[in-house]
């Protein structure tokens, strides 16, 4: 197993730490394996679900699962999933195709032609309502100018710090976006201006590489730490919910 | 009151230009058989709302939709719909696009009869730009300072649902995990036509446990057809589960010369006795393993 995913994983998890109580969605395998490992590590009150219908009291490992069974605990079909998204008691951690300086991103197309897109993607989903409604953090498994872009996102599927974009009777603070984690860097908004600041590197990448790779100017603190390696036991945790290695391929090289 | 209908009687009740609801969720629980019957027909020019899979792109592939109103249009585990794509990338079909909340509310809006519901959700995004959907306004509240969008009522001239049982009367049974939206479609509808894999005596439902996964009331139901697998190949869990290879297929033909006109000779066609031949049989069926993520 790459030592980079599951440095990744473990580093993405310690974003739901201190959410408490509540439903936890990690979309794609590395932000699945994250929130999962927060589950049965930093935050056992977290709740999540089995992807389909029901909260799970334990999370599903990834891939075939033989003989397991899900351990059902509530039942949670999609449209109480609603019903959660608009209480608030929810982070969610996506994996959009582009984001921008604003922390806005995008699922839906690629093109500056919304009537032709260049590329049609999945549609906006449930994107803007988890933007406005809850914690949201994101997970890239390349960084680089394609995703990080110049200018806005082609398509802003989710409320970001974009003052143009702001609401009447909304302030900045009302949106909560937590973590950008990529396969060079974990990033936040913990800045005055919500700007997206570099939080930790990974191993042997440096913030110029990071800058370069980005289509906006980021924040590049001074003293900037290393993103920890992961422990024995979050390893040991992460290969019983991943026994066939699915994140293997998670991250390209 | 005997709600039976074939699905000619059902399409024969639809008309060009109508604004249709299906039901199900992605590659779960769509009314595929009756999609079928309106590849077959002359039907044109709908206006379609739905979480939307192989129901949305075979009828773009078709030439069926005017305009789409969605959240998303995917096969799950093959992320992007081939057809809906190819639409889209044409500019060949009208479209408001949503989020999947806001589907919620619209149809929520037109089974209670209002004009819109009020919701932050949309908010800050391009979901409310007027140039990506001019019919959906920003307004100010008469109970605080915030502007809310307001979604509009998702009218719909017509329901598709597939459930797995019911019986003549319109008592439509979902058994499976999730009714998703459906109900919900059901009363943003002025007419519901549903599929069902079995139909069932009209005494099945006295056992009150079976009665409460019954998620509307019969009035609500138009007309029903029997359709055994008449999901396929979307699933209808727990009799069935959706078929990976048959959506590989008809994925992979979007990208051969010709592949939509083979894929409608091979599999719509056809009656849905010889569909379901051609699909490897009813045993066949049974079997598909449910497929994990």
């Amino acid at each position: 197993m790459s030592d980079l995913v599951d440095l990744v994983i473990c580093a993405a998890s310690e974003a739901f730490k201190d959410d408490g109580e509540v439903l936890v969605t990690g979309i794609g395998v590395v932000p699945r394996l994250a929130a999962s490992l927060a589950m049965l590590t930093s935050n056992t009150d977290i709740m999540m679900t089995d992807s389909e219908a029901y909260i799970v009291s334990e999370p599903v490992p990834v891939g075939p699962r033989g003989d397991y069974e899900i351990k059902a605990e509530t039942w949670m079909g999609f449209s109480r999933i609603f019903d959660n998204v608009w209480s608030g008691k929810r982070q969610l951690m996506g994996g959009p195709t582009q984001i921008d300086k604003y922390g806005q991103a995008n699922i839906s197309m690629i093109g500056s032609d919304y009537a032709n897109p260049k590329v049609q993607m999945l549609g906006v989903r449930g994107f803007p309502g988890n933007s406005i409604s809850h914690a949201n953090s994101y997970f890239f498994p390349q960084h680089n100018k394609k995703c990080f872009v110049e200018g806005e996102v082609d398509m802003v599927s989710t409320i970001g710090y974009n003052p143009e974009r702001l609401p009447k009777g909304y302030s900045l603070d009302d949106v909560d976006l937590r973590w950008v984690v990529t396969n060079l860097c974990i990033m936040d908004f913990e800045t005055p201006n919500k700007q997206m600041r570099i939080r930790s590197l990974h191993p042997g990448v440096t913030a110029e590489q990071v800058q370069e790779n980005t289509g906006f100017e980021i924040v590049i603190p001074d003293n900037i730490p290393e993103t920890p390696a992961p422990t024995a036991e979050q390893l040991e945790v992460i290969n019983k919910l991943d026994p066939h290695g699915v994140r293997a391929s998670a991250i390209p090289s | 009151m005997n709600k039976e209908m074939t699905l000619t009687d059902i399409v024969g009740q639809l008309e060009d230009g109508m604004t249709i609801g299906i039901g199900g969720w992605g590659p779960r629980r769509k009314p595929m058989a009756l999609i079928r019957e309106i590849l077959r027909s002359d039907l044109k020019d709908l206006t379609v709302v739905a979480y939307g899979g192989a129901d949305v792109g075979m009828l773009c592939a078709a030439g069926k939709v005017k305009k789409l109103i969605f959240a998303f249009v995917s096969l799950d585990f093959i992320p992007l719909e081939p057809y809906f794509r190819k639409a889209r990338q044409s500019g060949a079909i009208e479209v408001m696009e949503i989020d999947e909340g806001m589907m919620v509310l619209g149809l929520k809006a037109a089974g209670y009869g209002c004009p819109f519901i009020p919701t932050k959700i949309g908010l800050g995004t391009d979901v409310i730009n007027p140039d990506v959907n001019p019919d959906i306004k920003v307004i100010d509240s008469p109970y605080d300072d915030k502007e809310w969008v307001a979604m509009p009522a998702l009218n719909l001239d017509a329901a598709l649902i597939h459930v797995d049982r019911a019986n003549s009367r319109g008592v439509c049974q979902i058994k499976g995990p999730d009714h998703y939206m459906d109900d919900l479609f059901v009363r943003a509808a002025n007419k519901t036509y549903v599929t069902c894999d079995e139909l069932v005596e009209d005494g099945y439902f006295s056992d009150q446990e079976e009665a409460r996964y019954v998620f509307w009331e019969r009035a609500q139901t138009t007309g029903v057809c029997h359709v055994a697998y008449g999901a396929h190949p979307t699933s209808c869990w727990p009799l069935y589960s959706f078929d990976v290879k048959h959506f590989k297929g008809y994925s992979a033909s979007a990208k051969e010369e010709n592949g939509w006109e083979n894929y409608v000779n091979e599999f719509v066609n056809c009656s849905q006795d010889e569909y379901l031949e051609k699909v490897g049989g009813a045993e066949a069926i049974k079997q598909l393993p449910k497929p994990t993520f």
